[in-house]
């Protein structure tokens, strides 16, 4: 082994391993960003459908969120990763009976992520559907608003500002949880530590790395949402 | 609902008769999630094996032991760790909360696979330390290693729930108890802890379960628990079904606890409903 320093080991440039980490990061950060307004989006829909007075909206919402906050992280990824492309290939070779189907491993992480988040972002915006009372609704349809409308301009803004805390928690574990995706070789941060660390040996160091950029993520959302935090109460004073 | 004679004009939303939009949706809904569980009960008749079975149910069952008494193992020793944890996050002086604090934040602030990779590959990369130590027989072993990582892991989110629910009981009751002699030890566990429990039973529920969905992570780090089995199964045979056994095992698992838990919750808390 090659006695190199640590600083070289951590320079930027073909020595170091500065250059790849950081690409890493990037792919990190992408994923989660990727994920966020897909997870938003369907753990919204599925909220909505937890507390719809129909009966079967309800027990469809319901099963959504049993499985995936029943099911490990990890299976779903890998019951994805695996399953999705013989599914798939199975529909494909019905028209061309030649295909092959991979699936990226960004693409299968993401829908996975998706997932999951939203699963347990359903669960915040039920809480923050339950604090909004039927008086918003009632005042909205009495001032002559759409359904449609009273959703969008009169609970929609509460429901933010009060489901808000709950989702930054959902967006700090959906940071962690990209790190799953290293599993099935996507080169996100801790997929390019390990690298380094098998290549160099230097496997404390470079997991030390890892932890710390995640830890750094943690902290630069923190200070992010503690800005849009003040921007909502700006608004909610108004 | 009373308003729906109070404005006769602009329609309030009719009692859901017939087929409105939303039923129609939810029927459709519910009708998919069916069709889904059939496809997969189908599959799993139509790729029945019994020689898959009789190869790795065993091993799964093996797994099984092996998960349940990681996660076992690890809550008791978090929970054994998180109380000096707790209790520095809750002391007055600033460098024991400020140590108490690190610790928690690193540890809820990274992802639980980079640190069991931390203790497994990283901590394992001293061996002629640790051989010297003596310590080297603790850390070769993945599943030490995993339990290692998961009792520090779970110590930090532990103290956290510990610290909410003692903070949640409201500071009369201190002193209340001392105006009744009692000292402080006796306050906590005859007056405090009682009050605490019934707020800490469904986080430590959620943290039991989050824990079990955690521990898939140690196959990653050779230890053969169900999904480390799973993984194998799947390696030797290409065969999808081993994910979706052991899908449905954890999902099983989960459903149980989670059951369990609030059945325990309605318990203990039958003399707050009316």
């Amino acid at each position: 082994m090659p006695a190199q320093s640590i600083w070289t080991l951590l320079s930027w440039g073909p020595d170091g391993w500065s250059d790849d980490i950081a690409s890493g990061v990037l792919v990190t950060i992408a994923l989660a960003l990727a994920t966020l307004p897909i997870g938003l989006v369907i753990g919204f829909f599925v909220a909505f459908a937890k507390q719809h007075e129909e009966p079967s909206l309800r027990l469809a919402g319901n099963i959504y969120t049993t499985v995936f906050r029943g099911l490990p992280e990890l299976v779903t990824l890998f019951l994805f990763f695996f399953g999705m492309p013989l599914l798939l290939q199975y529909v494909v070779r019905l028209f061309n009976p030649n295909a092959t189907i991979d699936v990226n491993s960004f693409v299968a992480g993401m829908i996975v992520l998706s997932l999951i988040f939203s699963s347990y972002a359903s669960e915040v915006f039920l809480s923050a559907f339950r604090a909004i009372p039927k008086g918003q609704y009632e005042g909205g349809y009495a001032v002559g608003l759409s359904k449609w409308q009273t959703m969008r301009l009169v609970i929609l803004p509460q429901l933010i500002r009060i489901a808000f805390p709950g989702l930054e928690n959902c967006w700090l574990s959906l940071l962690k949880d990209t790190s799953l995706v290293s599993v099935v070789n996507l080169a996100e941060t801790l997929r390019q530590s390990s690298v380094a660390a098998r290549v160099t040996r230097h496997s404390f160091l470079f997991y030390s790395v890892a932890a710390l950029i995640f830890l750094a993520l943690a902290v630069l959302s923190s200070i992010a949402t503690s800005y849009i935090l003040r921007y909502l109460g700006r608004w909610e004073a108004r | 609902m009373s308003v729906s004679q109070a404005v006769a004009i602009d329609k309030p939303p009719p009692q859901a008769r017939g087929w409105p939009r939303a039923r129609i949706l939810g029927y459709a809904l519910v009708g998919i999630w069916i069709l889904f569980g059939a496809g997969i009960v189908a599959y799993l008749v139509y790729a029945w094996n019994p020689e898959f079975f009789a190869r790795y149910a065993p091993a799964y069952l093996q797994g099984l032991g092996t998960t349940l008494s990681l996660v076992a193992i690890s809550m008791v020793l978090g929970a054994i760790l998180s109380l000096p944890v707790a209790y520095g996050r809750m002391s007055k002086s600033p460098i024991l909360s400020g140590l108490a604090y690190c610790y928690v934040y690193f540890f809820r602030g990274t992802p639980l696979l980079v640190q069991t990779y931390l203790v497994y590959y990283g901590i394992g990369s001293f061996r002629p330390e640790l051989e010297t130590v003596g310590l080297w027989w603790f850390f070769r072993e993945a599943f030490y290693c995993g339990v290692f990582a998961f009792s520090l892991n779970t110590a930090a989110y532990q103290a956290e729930i510990l610290r909410g629910a003692i903070e949640s009981v409201p500071r009369g009751q201190w002193e209340g108890a001392a105006s009744l002699g009692l000292h402080k030890l006796q306050t906590l566990r005859k007056v405090v802890l009682p009050q605490a429990i019934i707020v800490a039973l469904r986080p430590y529920g959620n943290e039991l379960i989050l824990m079990i969905k955690a521990s898939a992570i140690v196959a990653i780090i050779t230890v053969y628990d169900l999904m480390g089995n799973a993984k194998l199964a799947y390696a030797k045979s290409f065969d999808i079904q081993a994910y979706i056994w052991v899908a449905i095992v954890y999902l099983v698992m989960v459903e149980i606890l989670r059951h369990g838990v609030e059945w325990i919750e309605r318990r203990i808390t039958i003399h707050l409903h009316r």
